[in-house]
């Protein structure tokens, strides 16, 4: 198998705290990985690290081979859908602008209404962005993250504050994705039924990596379900 | 009102200088608003009265220091911003309050220069030359080429910064084009309205706008033609019952957004 991600030896280190320390693993090309972890486990510190926005770590990155240190190529050829994408409620852009932000090739704009229509939103193109449901604006940042094709597609909790309507078919998308049109998916996610039923390969996250598999090895090992049930619980009790 | 006002070389010169600068501080001003940066305007223009001060006591055509001094505050507002976390509006006062503190320290050193300050601290477009007219087309000509060509980049950063790193554009370079943009666009604005009153030509016609406008670019076109509305219309009845134009043209703008948070509480507009 093609790896087209490779991560080795990863640490981040804080002021007072190690946010990542010695992560190792790689990605396949089509895998569906799902990485999961407590909140404060280094899942969005992991994901800024490889999209570039964190460039303070130890150890290495490479996508397709090549060091991200040494040329920024690589983003091109993912889709990247935030947590909650922050921005004004009021901005003045439509969904059809929202999309068109990241197209690259300004001659390829058919491509705006194809990723609209193969989401199901392409009646929303010439609304405004602030206008719609949290789950109809995380499908448009979807079409966004799709729209110049890319390889991979890396997604942060993306179900965030969504209707379970909503994340069902956000679940059925990700899962076209990965199966017709051999899209390799990153995905962070606390919902553990979630990733059992979609992610081929699991990565178990909390500062260090203490599991990195294939999703049955992971889901038939209840000693590590039962361990990260519990680091998650304590994360819960913690937050609340 | 009589057509004769418009057979005046002067007031050719205060229209066409004042819609250029209702078309640049439109555009410029919607990217401010939507950053939440609607006092860096304010914070310039007052940086710059200190300028205005240097520039006439050296001797030197004020605007010309005015255009140094602003310049290098914009960057001095958003490295601060950047390097030492201090929050957007904070470092917006304090550079806000240094600028007219030099400014007032320099006229009292020079014993006072008041009439000419007081054009600049509110506006005398009715007095634009000739050559400052050229300058003005010119400097419009040249931001609105930039912001067209760098659009989808000053667009996406404005939007979302971290997606725009993402999406591979050098969301820096781009904060400081805009903050270059806008100190050139507050001096150049200076004629119209006057240090006092420049951050509302940044900032109503652009907040009006986007009440009515779906998308970036409906939403820039709105707010140019309220903007040009309120400049010409403004300058035209302050000539004719002998008010200052500053003023009036402010007034005007307010008068729009006015009537349009009046048309949007009846709910004769859509919610956005």
């Amino acid at each position: 198998m093609l790896k087209i991600v490779e991560i080795d030896h990863l640490t981040v280190k804080y002021p007072d705290v190690k946010a990542l320390d010695e992560v190792s693993f790689s990605v396949n090309k089509g895998d569906f990985l799902g990485i999961i972890g407590p909140n404060g486990a280094g899942k969005s510190t992991l994901f800024a690290s490889m999209l570039g926005l964190n460039t303070k770590y130890e150890g290495s990155i490479k996508f397709f081979g090549q060091d991200i240190r040494k040329s920024k190529d690589y983003l091109k050829q993912i889709g990247y859908v935030p947590q909650k994408p922050i921005f004004e409620k009021n901005f003045p852009a439509t969904v059809k602008d929202i999309v068109h932000m990241s197209l690259r090739d300004e001659s390829n704009k058919n491509k705006i209404d194809e990723v609209l229509q193969q989401l199901w939103i392409h009646e929303l193109g010439n609304r405004r962005i602030g206008e719609l449901s949290g789950g109809q604006q995380q499908r448009v940042f979807i079409a966004k993250a799709l729209v110049n094709d890319p390889q991979i597609l890396i997604l942060d909790e993306p179900v965030t504050g969504i209707d379970q309507q909503s994340i069902e078919l956000f679940y059925s998308i990700l899962r076209e994705l990965n199966s017709k049109q051999k899209i390799t998916i990153i995905w962070s996610s606390h919902d553990l039924d979630a990733v059992n039923q979609l992610a081929n390969h699991v990565a178990c996250l909390n500062r260090t990596l203490f599991f990195h598999g294939v999703s049955d090895e992971f889901f038939e090992n209840d000693e590590l379900v039962k361990q990260y049930s519990e680091a998650s619980m304590q994360e819960h009790m913690h937050h609340h | 009102m009589s057509l004769e006002i418009f057979a005046f070389s002067f007031m050719h010169r205060a229209l066409i200088a004042g819609t250029s600068i209702a078309i640049l501080c439109s555009v410029i001003g919607l990217f401010l608003v939507l950053r939440r940066y609607s006092l860096f305007g304010d914070a310039i223009a007052h940086s710059s009265f200190g300028g205005i001060a240097l520039g006439l006591l050296a001797g030197v055509y004020p605007l010309w220091t005015a255009y140094g001094v602003s310049l290098v505050s914009a960057v001095i507002i958003t490295r601060i911003k950047e390097k030492f976390n201090i929050s957007g509006d904070a470092s917006v006062a304090v550079l806000l309050s240094s600028g007219i503190a030099v400014g007032l320290v320099i006229i009292g050193l020079s014993g006072g220069f008041t009439i000419d300050i007081f054009s600049f601290l509110f506006g005398s477009i009715l007095l634009v030359s000739v050559n400052d007219t050229i300058l003005i087309l010119a400097l419009t000509g040249i931001i609105l080429i930039v912001v067209l060509l760098l659009y989808k980049q000053l667009l996406y950063s404005t939007f979302n910064e971290e997606q725009a790193k993402v999406s591979g554009i050098a969301v820096e370079k781009i904060n400081y084009l805009i903050v270059f943009m806008a100190g050139i666009t507050v001096v150049t604005s200076i004629q119209l309205v006057g240090v006092l009153l420049i951050s509302a030509l940044f900032v109503i016609p652009n907040v009006t706008a986007i009440m009515y406008g779906k998308g970036f670019k409906q939403t820039a076109i709105i707010s140019i033609s309220f903007s040009i509305f309120s400049v010409i219309t403004g300058i035209l009845i302050s000539y004719v019952f002998d008010i200052t134009p500053a003023g009036t043209i402010v007034l005007l703008s307010i008068g729009l957004f006015a009537g349009t948070m009046a048309i949007k509480s009846l709910g004769l507009l859509s919610k956005n």
